[in-house]
């Protein structure tokens, strides 16, 4: 663990770093691999002429930023789901959030005919906000308040719900499994910028108020009654914190599909490095996701090269280890 | 209340039914007869009961392909696939002694999927497809055992396997959307419409090749039946009354794997049916489990064919998953539970 405030600012710089390294490598790998160096070029002063200055402007940047922003915001989600109902194996997709808005999405799309960008992103709020929301309340529910068990239960039951009931609607409709399966799964590939740009002032605004939200969280986190005894109006908090996790993890799902794990690890990851203090965990946990998520997505693109894993299965491999970790070692310290 | 009590072999095998459980059993035949019937009329042209009936019984034969050929073996397999699921679920759920244990939330359904899907990939057109059932009870024998090895530590706790299975599906979900993405859209659709949960296209060969492998677990259910109502009162209790725990746990987790195995390679993943036909039997008899197992595999298959029944006649021609309704009554039905047990 990084104890000092030098170090972790020392840190924190060298995370910055590696995020964009590892930012242009994502613009260099792949079919043609280019050059670092003229992906810096690409960057600093784009010409069109170059073959390969087009192919980073055309299809690779989209991909980089996407999984760049996606990342970011799917760790700050997990570690608002995680602050919110005190349990270290909560985060959006085990919530049901991803499903929830995965569904909600796909029925928009096969039913309600709605098929621009805009419109995915209020119905992938909707869903989110609607499965979050129930399974916050059946967690809650009982004398031992939010357990881990009974918020994850409740989490697969209603992921099991809404997964079936796409699958229900996409069988009815066949022609489309093939792309909107590709999607599902989880994919940064293929995205228009267009898709990001529609998203962003959203998730912008949503990172701008994450900011301001370590404060009041690291209050948060020492209970409800000490933090209303230091004057805290806890509900808001709550209220802000449900809120970011819908508009962070449901613009990410209707920009790349159900990308999950990245809500469970990175929170964990950057609190063994800097402790509990919430000023820290912030950026560290942004910046770690999106170092998570761009390199997942580079590993997905060479393994089985030409063809790519999904990136929400690459997520999975990693992810789902680490749960079992956890839940082995958290589970039988009760 | 009056209680017939059978025994065999110097008391080896004891079956207990009660004159109660008589009664909800015979209500429960009848449901399900009725329903059958049903299935067998309705479709996308109505025969009326009586001719249905006639048919059956072999009496006129102007119907015979639309009921012998198309509805008959498909309301079979929906009887099957639900008894299957049913004992499935009620074994587990003795066995962990957690009313919210079922195959598909350990993760055996997720196993069996992704044995299954690995075979169509893979073995399609190599291997002929009757070994399908093998792949599939494979796959969840392997993820049965590796949760239950994962969660060992000084014993298993219901938490702990619950947790570690939520875990270790994930990962064998992700394995299957990998197969899924990686081969051809022909494979795709097919592996697609099998993990859905369907009985579509059910055969008269089908019905009978999954009876055998059914048959399999049943006179081990016959012989230790008795020892699963005491392993409900704890492991020092039945190392007391002289069990073999480790023994017969292992032998109820194979068994309930061979059921849902089976269940889910003939049919995909029909979800929830597992959990909720034990929890309505528990509630209707008493506990011993001969005749609890008969009722809830008579309600696990009233609900499938139930489900399936409402998937292909709602939404007439289309034909929906029946595991597409298993999942709407099932999800709710969980969530109450978990609303009930909301203090344990």
């Amino acid at each position: 663990m990084l104890r000092s405030p030098m170090l972790k600012l020392i840190g924190l710089i060298s995370l910055i770093a590696t995020v964009i390294f590892l930012f242009l490598t994502s613009l260099a790998v792949g079919q043609t691999s280019i050059p670092l160096s003229e992906t810096w070029e690409a960057m600093i002063s784009y010409d069109p002429n170059n073959t390969n200055h087009l192919i980073i402007g055309t299809s690779r940047l989209s991909r980089g930023l996407i999984s760049l922003v996606v990342g970011m915001n799917l760790a700050l989600a997990g570690v608002f789901v995680q602050a919110l109902t005190r349990n270290p194996l909560a985060a959006p997709d085990l919530l049901g959030i991803n499903a929830g808005a995965i569904f909600f999405i796909v029925f928009a799309i096969t039913w309600l005919e709605v098929s621009s960008l805009s419109g995915y992103m209020w119905f992938a709020f909707l869903g989110a906000a609607i499965a979050g929301g129930t399974v916050f309340f059946l967690g809650s529910l009982g004398r031992d308040g939010l357990t881990p068990i009974k918020v994850i239960l409740a989490g697969v039951a209603l992921s099991a719900l809404f997964v079936s009931f796409t699958q229900g609607m996409l069988v009815l409709d066949e022609q489309s499994i093939q792309t909107v399966l590709f999607w599902i799964s989880g994919s940064v590939a293929g995205r228009d910028l267009d898709m990001l740009l529609s998203v962003l002032p959203f998730l912008l605004g949503a990172l701008v108020i994450s900011l301001f939200m370590a404060r009041p969280m690291g209050v948060f986190s020492s209970g409800d009654d000490v933090a209303k005894g230091l004057g805290q109006k806890v509900w808001l908090t709550k209220l802000v914190m449900g809120m970011l996790v819908i508009v962070l993890a449901g613009g990410s799902v209707a920009v790349v599909g159900s990308v999950g794990f990245i809500g469970l690890i990175v929170p964990h990851m950057a609190k063994s490095l800097v402790g509990n203090d919430y000023r820290w965990i912030l950026p560290y946990s942004g910046l770690l996701g999106a170092a998570v998520l761009l390199a997942a997505d580079i590993i997905a693109r060479v393994v089985i090269a030409p063809q790519e894993v999904p990136i929400g299965v690459m997520t999975a491999f990693i992810g789902g280890p680490f749960f079992i970790y956890l839940a082995k070692k958290g589970v039988s310290k009760r | 209340m009056k209680q017939w009590t059978f025994r065999f072999f110097n008391d080896r095998i004891s079956l207990q039914f009660s004159a109660r459980w008589l009664m909800v059993t015979g209500i429960w035949l009848l449901a399900v007869t009725a329903v059958f019937l049903l299935s067998l009329s309705s479709g996308s042209n109505w025969i009326p009961l009586t001719e249905v009936f006639m048919q059956v019984t072999g009496q006129i034969d102007e119907h015979a392909f639309v009921v012998e050929t198309l509805r008959l073996p498909r309301a079979m397999m929906a009887i099957l696939v639900g008894s299957a699921l049913g004992v499935a679920g009620l074994i587990l759920q003795s066995l962990v002694r957690n009313p919210l244990a079922s195959p598909d939330i350990i993760g055996i359904t997720s196993g069996a999927s992704l044995g299954a899907v690995t075979f169509i990939s893979f073995g399609a057109g190599v291997i002929s497809m009757q070994y399908l059932p093998l792949a599939a009870i494979g796959g969840g024998l392997f993820a049965a055992l590796l949760i239950y090895l994962i969660s060992w530590n000084k014993g298993v706790t219901p938490i702990r396997l619950v947790l570690i299975g939520v875990g270790l599906s994930a990962i064998m979900k992700a394995c299957v959307t990998f197969m899924l993405v990686m081969s051809e859209t022909a494979t795709t659709t097919k592996s697609y419409i099998w993990l859905t949960g369907s009985i579509y296209a059910a055969s008269w060969s089908e019905v009978t090749s999954m009876i055998w492998w059914l048959l399999i677990p049943i006179p081990f259910l016959i012989v230790f039946g008795r020892g699963l109502n005491v392993t409900e009162l704890g492991q020092d209790f039945s190392v007391s009354v002289g069990i073999r725990v480790q023994l017969q746990q292992f032998i109820f987790l194979m068994c309930s794997v061979m059921l849902a195995g089976t269940a889910a390679a003939y049919a995909g993943g029909i979800e929830f049916v597992g959990l909720m036909a034990p929890h309505i039997a528990r509630r209707l008899v008493h506990r011993s489990f001969p005749g609890l197992a008969v009722l809830t595999a008579l309600i696990g298959a009233f609900l499938v064919l139930i489900a399936d029944l409402v998937a292909r006649t709602v939404f007439l021609p289309l034909d929906i998953p029946a595991g597409v309704f298993t999942a709407a009554i099932g999800a709710p039905f969980f969530l109450y539970l978990l609303f009930r047990y909301r203090n344990q």
